[in-house]
């Protein structure tokens, strides 16, 4: 095939302009790129195909299945529980001034971060995981730390019935703050979706992130009021340490439930820095994904 | 839309180049100790394209122009390392391109791998969906065309089973019959046929060549010369990531098969400028030595022994040696790969100028034509790399005691074997 025997039509140079939609330009990337949400959303029965095999194979040859889900937190929250009565002693009843009991409260904070937690391990793998389709197929590469969520989802719904199982038990009735509810996991989700990607990205180049995560995590559930109050944070702190996401998600996750009152700055915060960790993880994300096949 | 006289593909100087080892920025405390992480991939790379050490890239293909029309079957054809899979994985989008461009006018699928995306632990059926999402196919197509998927594929039984209890031909099956069941405007298939059955590997072409008569354009990626010429039209040649010519795919593929064939000449090899390494040591000739007589020889029987003689000269005295040798089939896949390193009995210096001997006690190959291709590297740093360096071309002997051989098509290894049967008892 000679180049000159129909170079009649069409230059050398194809022209841009009245491309068809279904056309594709292949040229060296550089710099930051959009998200391209639309290319997103032309893929999104992969995603959730993704999410659906990730669910699948979790379930499959495990005996007790969706228990597992309960079963986390559940042991979490004896294990906490017990630390708190035997280990720190008298003085701990004192300070409990809640109409609730603590494994309550316990267990109400536990759900939203085991939903932040397994979503950060899970996708922080997730590349290195599907190295094999990442170097055989193109598709938008976000979709896989985005698809792992599926299953942390879906664990989240499980665990929540033991939640309401115990609320209803000791007639715990939340109040109107309760409408906020979505939006604290609105927040959460694209906090744990950011740093997810962020960490996934780091991944493929640095395999080390495998051993920094789960390090990471354990650091992080202390710095998160899930065995404390919020209120335990000196007032004067409480906004700089607010500027980590899950602090203020999850304390007001357990105040809107419980009818304590919300620390609305505080939310704010978190939600702001949560909007923030997504953008920065998913463009970081965009930025380096077209080194991945090759390094992968 | 499309105007219908636009090329399918258009390919103007593109261009990948592979970061051997450096990262382009700068290199703080932590980076440095983590870059032989990043490292090792490129690492691997470089030892198998025999490139320059002491340069930090290569280019894996470079200057690449070319078009492909509507309806066009082309394949794409080189030895291995001449960068059609980089090709592939840039019109692909799996990889992005260095320098230059590609314009691909209509609907892509790219089958790099049958299977792309299977689980082990999902069920026949759960893999159909998967990985026809993952090819690009809507729940809504899939759907409609499952039946027929099922069919081609022949596993209707299982179709609930996990497929790790499949057989690996029955994967491949499945694998293909969701792949054939695409609807693009554009393929990209890469050796897919490499794998299955003889059987398996008729229908697949059959269905190739369906998709072809329906006027869609392939780009066509083996090692199949057969299967070149039969399915493609058109063919492109590459050779270290360079257009070496394009044409009807019959010249083309007939100007590869004599190319592999007939590259080497022998006579001095230090005129040859399509080399590469940093040329502290340089080969200029090798002769194959029938060890009986000691003498150059361009033809050996099967199952006599053989010596490989490479001369060399340098400037200094040769360090650390290290020897490779491939031997490649008449299409330049490699058969077999020998190293002075897997025995270990080189000295770590050498004089300047020598000889470097490879002694096989006997061939094993079948009766064809074979290419051999010579490294030398010292230090781990490649010094001179030459592809058909030369010729050997194996004639019918005894192998085996009686004397027979087989063709070459039915493989090109020969291995000792020994026959015995005994009676079925209930």
């Amino acid at each position: 095939m000679s180049k000159a025997s129909h170079s009649s039509g069409s230059s050398a140079v194809a022209p841009l302009v009245n491309m068809p939609t279904d056309s594709v330009v292949i040229e060296p990337r550089s710099g930051w790129a959009a998200l391209d949400l639309a290319e997103l959303w032309r893929f999104r029965e992969l995603a959730y195909y993704l999410a659906w095999r990730d669910v699948k194979v979790r379930y499959k040859q495990t005996v007790l299945g969706a228990a597992w889900a309960i079963i986390q937190p559940l042991m979490l929250m004896m294990v906490f529980t017990f630390l708190r009565t035997v280990m720190a002693g008298k003085g701990a009843e004192s300070d409990w001034n809640k109409t609730y009991p603590y494994p309550v409260f316990l267990y109400a904070a536990l759900l939203p971060w085991q939903f932040f937690s397994f979503c950060v391990a899970q996708s922080s793998q997730s590349l290195v995981g599907s190295a094999n389709l990442i170097s055989k197929i193109y598709f938008p590469r976000l979709l896989i730390p985005v698809a792992t969520v599926g299953v942390g989802v879906l664990d989240f719904l499980v665990s929540s019935l033991i939640l309401i199982g115990m609320m209803a038990y000791h007639k715990i009735m939340p109040d109107f703050q309760v409408l906020v509810l979505p939006i604290i996991l609105l927040g959460l989700l694209l906090a744990s979706i950011g740093i997810g990607t962020w960490l996934s990205a780091l991944a493929v180049t640095y395999r080390d992130v495998r051993y920094v995560v789960p390090f990471l995590i354990q650091i992080w559930l202390f710095a998160t009021p899930v065995l404390y109050q919020l209120d335990r944070v000196p007032e004067k702190w409480r906004h700089l340490y607010c500027l980590n996401p899950t602090a203020g998600l999850i304390s007001s996750f357990r105040s809107c439930l419980f009818g304590d009152p919300l620390q609305w700055d505080c939310l704010a915060i978190s939600l702001f820095s949560s909007m923030i960790v997504f953008i920065c993880g998913s463009f970081y994300f965009r930025k380096v994904e077209r080194r991945f096949a090759d390094i992968v | 839309m499309t105007e219908m006289s636009d090329p399918a593909i258009t390919v103007e100087n593109l261009g990948k180049r592979f970061q051997i080892g450096t990262f382009e920025k700068g290199a703080d405390t932590l980076r440095e100790s983590l870059m032989d992480i990043a490292k090792a991939p490129f690492r691997r790379l470089r030892s198998l394209r025999g490139s320059p050490a002491s340069k930090g890239e290569f280019w894996a293909i470079r200057n690449l122009s070319f078009e492909v029309q509507r309806g066009d079957v082309l394949g794409i054809i080189g030895r291995n390392g001449a960068g059609k899979s980089t090709l592939l994985k840039l019109l692909s989008r799996i990889s992005d391109p260095t320098e230059g461009r590609a314009v691909i006018r209509g609907r892509v699928a790219s089958l790099l791998e049958v299977g792309t995306g299977f689980h082990n632990e999902l069920s026949g059926r759960e893999n159909i969906y998967l990985n026809g999402a993952i090819l690009g196919m809507r729940k809504a197509e899939i759907d409609r065309k499952f039946d027929e998927i099922v069919e081609f594929s022949g596993v209707s039984k299982f179709l609930d089973t996990p497929i790790k209890r499949y057989s690996s031909g029955m994967k491949v099956r499945l694998a293909f019959s969701v792949a054939s069941h695409l609807d693009p405007e554009i393929m990209i298939i890469d050796e897919v046929l490499a794998v299955g059955d003889h059987e398996f590997q008729q229908r697949c072409l059959g269905k190739m060549q369906d998709a072809a008569a329906s006027g869609r354009t392939v780009l066509f990626v083996s090692h199949n010369m057969a299967a070149v010429r039969r399915l493609c039209n058109k063919a492109i040649r590459l050779e270290r990531g360079q257009l070496i010519d394009s044409g009807p795919a019959g010249l083309q593929v007939d100007a590869y098969t004599r190319d592999v064939t007939q590259r080497a000449k022998t006579g001095n090899l230090s005129e040859r400028s399509d080399r590469t390494g940093d040329g502290r040591v340089r080969i200029t000739k090798v002769d194959l030595l029938s060890t009986e007589y000691d003498i150059p020889v361009s033809t050996i029987g099967v199952g006599q022994p053989l010596t490989i003689c490479i001369y060399y000269e340098g400037q200094e005295s040769y360090l650390s040696p290290c020897v490779h040798i491939a031997i490649n089939n008449d299409i330049g896949v490699p058969v077999t790969y020998l190293c002075s390193r897997f025995t270990s009995e080189l000295p770590g210096k050498l004089p300047a100028n020598g000889r470097l001997y490879c002694h096989l006690p006997e061939v094993a190959l079948a009766v064809s034509e074979y290419t051999i291709d010579v490294c030398l590297q010292s230090d781990n740093a490649t010094c001179d790399h030459l592809l058909a360096a030369s010729n050997l071309s194996v004639t019918e002997d005894s192998f085996y005691p009686t004397g027979l051989v087989p063709p070459a098509a039915y493989g090109t290894v020969l291995t000792h074997q020994s026959w015995s049967s005994s009676p079925l008892t209930a």
